[in-house]
């Protein structure tokens, strides 16, 4: 320990000096580091876990929902509205696409196709699927309508009682303090009638 | 770092602390607080007791957002932890392989502690805040164990809690109100829980007024004699930051190894079979760190009664118990037993054999722990229960009295100035003696 | 490291202490009965600080698990997702799932109901509760097999033994202070054991063409009960492994800055 300071003149010094700050950098440096590696754990630790991963994705089968009826179900802790619309309402949500709507979207952009080379696709054209997180996108609040007899808004959709906004028959803004159309889910079809969302 | 006066923002700095001298206050009690020049490696466990603390705060937090209160979920959410929580295992296996290493560092603090006669004036109310954070972690230690509730945590808590029924009179009343029910149950399992999570952050308030005491005198140190003057000592940053650093590496360096490639050793296996209130374990033992007052407990295993008339005044099963809180008790004493006026063990040469022998006492009191309540071991445990009491209440003090000690140095500097040689050749040469 | 002076043997005796009542807290367990043999002990891939698992082996026992256990043994704690961590491929994984059938519900109608089962399901136990699961063995109850390569100190190696380990008559030392009830078994290291005899030779047809020997189906599935007890044990080696070399050569140089700034004392 004591050897390296017998000289004890200026030149020893300054050259241990550079070795040292270079001691202290890497010292440093890797305490730095070490410390983020540490740290990560916890913060991931917060994220979802597997479980909860597990269930981030939900395969629905539409095969027994009628045309008319919607059902309901749960995806991420929200539910998901499924609505097995008709031409009519089909028709009612295309005719009213236009720029004016407060989130203007067209219908034909909300609806997720069944691939064009499936059978279905051609064999159901009086009818199709809408797929919306039954969530209002202005304040959270679960807009009515799913079931038979509930007010569905002037718009035949849905309608959230909590600060009166109406949804068309596409899930769209068309009343209300409402920002957002209905959110529409990442989902696809697996077969003709069984979708994966999420 | 903020302190240093040069540094950019220092007039950020210097509002702040003229506001609140927060600033100048940790300047002065890490980085000009005067240290003794000699201290050993010995002196590193303090400083690493509290990292652990820290550990085990960081890792019980997180853990605690995952976990489940409730019988019916308990050992499902720890096991959930385990295999679904992104880097629950890390977590979970460090805060339970931490209890055993938080013990292990605060162990070998106290021993250190013991040897160099830390305990003695001025230092008793440090040394008495010692004893209460010892019992602080074991109350939270031992409910910490209940929470996974696997058979030992149920089990170990039926055991412990049922020593509070040799009370007497009101033994079986306070018994059901820790438990708030007729046995081990829901509302045991939550209320364990809310403490555990709460004695932790006690145990804080009590390091720092440990620390409060430990700044007042200062670090005691190897040989045991107070500083003459401003030669003996060092400032405490750099020179005990970067050894403490050092040494917190050497700790990780083994702690990572037992948490990566022994998870379980220091832990018993019948946890991992959920709590069942109809079978009980066929050999109940608490964690390693509280074998030895285990061991005095089951010690006791007669009635004490007034000589020829058979009137019992003190069961076996309140004697036993008297006899584990005894135990701690005596460590809280201990500045009144030793009377010597000589602190460090090196130039005590009698008292050095007798703490040896202590040391290995604890240790056989702790294996005696680990085995089943019967012939030989109990025995053997009251031998070494028995010793322990001695040590305390009639080695100590008579030593005090009896024994020579060696001359002590002039000053904590002489060594180094005579030997010449280097600060650790001052700590070593004493010792050659030994 | 001179400075590491007179409580080295402290340090080292509370080491020791540590060691010897870890050992010894859970021993004392085996043969106890007399007669009885000690429990093997296997090598096993996962052993030591490298040790992986045997994906092959680890699916063979799956199978065995299966086909054979499954029966009378639940495994809890564990979703069919998690298979896919020992190699089966997410297609596989939910075939093997859509394979069982759990119970979901309440319906519209307030009726529970069975489906398939989906990746994120745990595995079906095989009875609905613990009393059931007595009620149908005679009184003793399968336990769970989650943890089972956990719950004792012998690890893989006590489920290795009790499934190898049957034999027809009881030797003489052991039948002088024990007996076996109706309805129990001799297992040469366990004593009398409830559970029958659950593995013959070419019990099942392995899907890769192991010949399926009592010992390969013993040694895959307790392989594989392993992993499902400790699914993150390779994950664990590893970051530790990682973690002490940084740690190492941190430590050096913190030692080295420490005798650099000490070395200005002097």
């Amino acid at each position: 320990m004591s050897k390296a300071l017998q000289g004890g003149g200026q030149p020893v010094e300054e050259q241990g000096g550079t070795r040292r700050d270079f001691l202290y950098l890497t010292a440093g440096a890797m305490g730095a580091i070490g410390t983020a590696a540490v740290v990560w754990p916890f913060i991931d630790s917060l994220n979802p876990a597997q479980d909860a991963v597990a269930l981030a994705s939900v395969e629905v089968d539409l095969s027994p929902v009628e045309v008319n009826q919607a059902i309901t179900v749960m995806w991420r802790g929200k539910p998901i509205f499924i609505r097995h619309r008709d031409r009519a309402e089909i028709e009612a949500a295309e005719a009213a696409d236009n720029d004016s709507m407060p989130d203007p979207e067209p219908d034909r952009q909300r609806i997720v196709q069944p691939p064009p080379n499936t059978p279905v696709a051609a064999a159901t054209p009086d009818s199709d699927f809408l797929v919306v997180v039954g969530v209002c996108t202005h304040l959270g609040c679960i807009p009515l309508g799913q079931k038979p007899g509930q007010p569905r808004g002037d718009y035949g959709g849905w309608f959230c009682p909590c600060h009166g906004s109406h949804y068309d028959t596409s899930g769209r803004i068309r009343k209300g303090p409402a920002p957002k159309n209905l959110a529409v889910p990442p989902y696809n079809y697996l077969e003709e009638k069984q979708i994966l969302i999420g | 770092m903020a302190s240093n006066g040069t540094a950019p923002g220092s007039k950020l700095v210097k509002w702040i602390d003229h506001r609140l001298p927060i600033f100048t206050f940790m300047r002065h009690e890490t980085h000009e607080y005067p240290t003794p020049r000699n201290l050993s490696y010995w002196w590193n466990f303090g400083s690493l007791a509290g990292i652990v603390l820290v550990i085990m705060i960081a890792t019980g937090l997180v853990l605690a957002m995952q976990y489940a209160p409730h019988k019916d979920l308990a050992f499902d959410s720890v096991e959930r932890i385990m295999r679904d929580v992104n880097g629950g295992w890390l977590l979970r296996y460090i805060h339970m392989n931490g209890a055993s290493f938080f013990f292990i560092v605060v162990y070998i603090h106290i021993f250190r502690g013991l040897y160099y006669g830390s305990y003695k004036p001025p230092r008793e109310i440090l040394w008495l805040l010692g004893v209460l954070i010892l019992l602080l972690m074991m109350g939270t230690a031992f409910m910490g164990y209940v929470l996974p509730w696997g058979q030992m945590s149920l089990w170990g808590a039926t055991v412990i809690t049922n020593l509070f029924s040799a009370i007497p009179l009101v033994g079986e009343s306070i018994v059901e109100w820790l438990w708030g029910g007729f046995s081990v149950d829901n509302p045991t399992l939550n209320r364990f829980f809310v403490f555990h999570f709460l004695l932790p952050f006690v145990i804080v308030a009590v390091v720092f007024l440990h620390l409060w005491a430990l700044h007042r005198f200062g670090s005691n140190n190897p040989l045991g004699i107070d500083a003459k003057g401003p030669q003996d000592k060092i400032p405490f940053h750099p020179y005990y930051t970067v050894k403490d650093a050092f040494g917190l590496g050497v700790f990780l360096i083994v702690f990572a190894a037992v948490v990566s490639f022994a998870p379980n050793f220091m832990g018993h296996p019948d946890n991992y079979i959920p709590a069942n209130p109809l079978v009980t374990p066929p050999h109940i033992v608490p964690e390693w760190y509280f074998l030895p007052f285990y061991a005095m407990l089951r010690a006791v295993d007669f009635d004490i009664a007034i000589p020829f008339t058979g009137i019992v005044i003190i069961e076996a099963k309140l004697g036993g118990v008297l006899v584990m809180f005894g135990s701690i008790a005596l460590l809280a004493l201990l500045p009144w037993l030793d009377r010597s006026p000589v602190r460090s063990g090196r130039f005590r040469p009698v008292f050095k054999w007798f703490f040896w022998v202590f040391a290995l006492d604890c240790v056989i009191l702790g294996y005696c722990g680990s085995q089943p309540a019967e012939g030989g071991w109990i025995v053997a445990a009251q031998i070494a229960t028995l010793w322990y009491f001695l040590h305390f209440l009639a080695i100590l003090p008579l030593l005090s009295i009896l024994e020579r000690p060696k001359p002590l140095p002039a000053s904590i500097g002489e060594p180094v100035l005579k030997g010449g040689g280097t600060l650790a050749g001052a700590a070593a040469k004493p010792m050659e003696k030994a | 490291m001179r400075a590491l002076s007179p409580l080295r043997g402290l340090l080292m005796a509370a080491g020791l202490s540590a060691l010897a009542t870890g050992a010894f807290t859970t021993g004392a367990l085996a043969a106890e009965q007399p007669g009885l043999e000690h429990y093997p002990s296997l090598d096993w891939h996962f052993e030591g600080i490298f040790g992986t698992y045997e994906r092959a082996s680890l699916q063979r026992g799956f199978q065995v698990y299966n086909e054979v256990c499954a029966a009378c043994h639940g495994l809890d704690l564990l979703a069919y997702r998690n298979l896919e961590a020992i190699g089966f491929s997410p297609e596989e994984v939910k075939a093997i799932a859509a394979g069982h059938r759990v119970e979901d519900g309440p319906d519209d109608a307030g009726d529970m109901f069975e489906r398939p089962a989906t990746p994120a399901d745990r595995f079906r136990s095989p009875f609905a509760n613990a009393k059931q699961a007595a009620a149908a063995n005679g009184g003793a109850a399968p336990p769970d097999l989650s943890l089972v390569a956990k719950r004792t100190e012998y690890g893989p190696d006590y489920t290795y033994a009790l499934l190898t380990g049957y034999e027809e008559t009881p030797p003489y030392a052991w039948s002088q202070e024990n007996s076996l009830l109706p309805g129990q078994y001799f297992n040469k290291y366990r004593g009398a054991i409830s559970m029958a005899p659950p593995l013959t030779e070419d019990l099942i047809e392995y899907s890769d063409g192991t010949g399926a020997t009592v010992h390969q189906m013993a040694y895959d599935v307790s392989n594989f009960l392993m992993w499902a007890a400790e699914p993150h044990m390779e994950e664990r080696k590893q970051t530790g492994i990682k973690a002490i070399l940084f740690l190492l050569v941190f430590t050096v140089i913190l030692y080295a800055v420490k005798r650099k700034i000490w070395a200005k004392l002097h």
